[in-house]
């Protein structure tokens, strides 16, 4: 703060151009946000160019070459009915990649609107909306994922479609609750003053002003989203094979433990790696934005 | 305090009735006639309609919706959660027969996840920065982001198949053989602690942090007191009361961990059970698990915050 009180800001750049500055010092300033960064935007690069990047198809049967141990031809060898580990690892990275954007884009879009109706109206709509969330929030999100899955099917958009639902109330509450300490700043006193509808207050003013905490909330999502996403293929009422998901990769596996540990060892360190980088992004954005958030979220 | 509790209880009533409503409405949702889940699917198939008619009057399927949702309900309340479609029996006895097992499981992790969590977050706190507090946020880190399948993969292929120390998976009474019950819940019970330990560790982390940067520990360090009784006399007392949360959390991420867990080790509890009855569209066993796991998510937090209240009084004015 000093710096800017300080006789040199005659000589500084404009105030925003610090802020970016500031941002992106502390961003990636940790070794660990960074590393997290770079795996983030590696796999998101696999999962864009999946077929040029993969060496094989990855639903390619070659009974021939079934179960190979790591070679030269197969960097991390093959499974049961000789499709390639890796090219699977990679086109399973897409399906994670996807899975998450369209889950955290579904439960952001709804939790954020029913969250900002709560947050600003209050009174009966916002208590029944709050009980609403309180009760999704009640059943374990697994649960909830593999009821809905249960009903609707397996498949990318049915597992889309039940974490999408089951995790809504945790944009809701959080917009909520940020909505809540917003509406009551003196600019949207100004607002009230001059006679701006709510609507115009809620979407211009107070939704971008709560978007911090929400980008690092979505961050941190894609994390958990792609976790449960693994743990629903991995009980087989995810995604449905022979598509590539790295939870049923580990599944299939399984019989090949004591041959074969690659074939599930492979995607878990995969699922690892990704949640973790997503977790890693997700702590800096809030170091970087907003540090009063920490224990927020 | 008492308007508060007052408060909470309502809340929680409001919260139970339309989780009762909503576990109610799936399982009507479902395309097609509710009369084909109650019947086994070869007597369906034979059933003529008359049979159908006479049956869905049995089971009052030709009531009101409000109706039978309070005929349903009058049951859930006296323990009748119906019949399963598969094996025709009372699913109150196998909830009854599977919830022990989960829960014998869950609450060692939780009282694990308590006894390691909360020291290595003290550690950490009390000596930011340092290595310690490198290892100690680390492992958290790693606790949260693992998939537990996979975890429970890895630790069979190492010690069951590879090192031969410990039984591949299955599940004996602690009654019937407690040997042998140990040596198998050993590494489903670590894959059921790992998360929580990792939250409880963080949740004592931060809070400590933040408690070690109040008045009274300035006040407490400068009248003199020893770093142990700054610590754990006027830090831990406080900073614990956040922890405590962490009891809904933790019960919530093993319900969901069960599911999983459970399946790999062939764990008879009930998240095996949910799994079963997901491959068998068995809706009423499937209600009847979530019934469960959501009341006693709902009752879990309901203490919590009561006690929490207790604790920190500040809370009861928000």
């Amino acid at each position: 703060m000093a710096e800017r009180i300080g006789i040199s800001s005659v000589n500084e750049a404009p105030p925003h151009v610090n802020e970016l500055r500031r941002f992106f010092r502390v961003f990636l300033g940790r070794g660990l946000v960074m590393f997290g960064l770079v795996v983030t935007l590696i796999f998101l690069v696999l999962a864009i160019f999946a077929p040029q990047i993969a060496p094989y198809d990855p639903l390619e049967r070659n009974l021939s070459e079934a179960l190979q141990q790591p070679n030269a031809k197969h960097l991390l060898g093959t499974d049961a009915i000789g499709r390639d580990t890796l090219s699977r690892l990679i086109h399973g990275a897409r399906i994670s990649m996807i899975v998450g954007v369209l889950v955290v884009s579904i439960a952001g879009g709804f939790g954020v609107i029913l969250g900002a109706i709560a947050g600003y109206f209050g009174g009966i709509v916002g208590a029944v909306i709050m009980r609403l969330m309180d009760t999704l929030m009640t059943i374990p999100m697994m649960i909830l994922a593999l009821a809905i899955s249960a009903l609707l099917g397996g498949g990318l958009k049915n597992v889309v479609i039940a974490l999408g639902f089951a995790l809504i109330p945790g944009y809701a509450r959080l917009m909520a609750a940020q909505v809540l300490v917003a509406k009551e700043t003196d600019y949207v006193l100004a607002e009230h003053a001059i006679g701006a509808s709510n609507a115009r207050i809620l979407i211009r003013h107070i939704v971008p002003n709560c978007f911090s905490p929400i980008l690092v909330l979505i961050t941190m999502m894609m994390g958990t989203t792609i976790l449960a996403e693994a743990g629903l293929s991995f009980i087989g009422i995810g995604i449905t094979p022979p598509t590539p998901a790295w939870g049923s990769m580990v599944t299939d596996g399984r019989n090949y433990l004591l041959s074969n540990p690659m074939l599930s060892i492979a995607p878990g360190v995969a699922i690892m790696l990704l949640v973790f980088s997503f977790n890693m992004v997700g702590d800096g954005l809030r170091d970087a934005l907003d540090p009063r958030l920490r224990g927020v979220i | 305090m008492l308007s508060y509790i007052i408060r909470r209880l309502i809340q929680s009533v409001i919260v139970f009735f339309l989780i009762t409503l909503l576990v109610f409405l799936v399982m009507r949702l479902l395309p097609g006639d509710p009369i084909y889940m109650i019947m086994s699917r070869a007597a369906s198939e034979t059933a003529t309609e008359m049979q159908l008619d006479k049956l869905r009057h049995q089971y009052g399927l030709d009531r009101p919706m409000m109706v039978q949702y309070f005929s349903w309900l009058g049951g859930v309340f006296h323990g009748d959660l119906g019949v399963s479609i598969l094996t025709n029996t009372d699913i109150r006895q196998s909830l009854m027969k599977r919830l022990p097992v989960t829960l014998h499981l869950g609450v060692l992790a939780l009282i694990i996840s308590f006894l390691l969590g909360v020291p290595m977050g003290i550690i950490a706190a009390v000596r930011r920065g340092t290595w310690i507090d490198t290892v100690v946020t680390s492992l958290a880190n790693i606790g949260i982001t693992i998939p537990v399948f996979w975890l429970a993969l890895v630790l069979m292929y190492l010690f069951a198949l590879k090192l031969q120390w410990l039984p591949v998976f299955g599940y004996t009474s602690p009654f019937t053989d407690f040997w042998e019950n140990t040596r198998q819940i050993i590494m489903p019970v670590f894959c059921f602690a790992i998360t929580p330990v990792a939250g409880v560790a963080r949740q004592t982390r931060s809070s400590m942090l933040d408690v070690m940067r109040q008045d009274y520990i300035r006040t407490a360090w400068s009248k003199g007191l020893r770093e142990r009784g700054v610590i754990f006399k006027h830090g831990l007392k406080n900073g614990l009361i956040p922890v405590m949360v962490f009891l809904g959390l933790g019960l919530s991420a093993i319900v969901g961990g069960s599911v999983l867990i459970e399946t790999v080790f062939a764990i008879p509890g009930m998240g095996r059970l949910a799994v079963e009855a997901m491959g068998n569209s068995d809706y009423p066993v499937i209600q009847g698990v979530i019934l469960v796991f959501a009341v006693m998510v709902l009752l879990t937090n309901l203490l919590v915050d009561l006690s929490y209240g207790w604790l920190d009084p500040r809370v009861q004015y928000r």
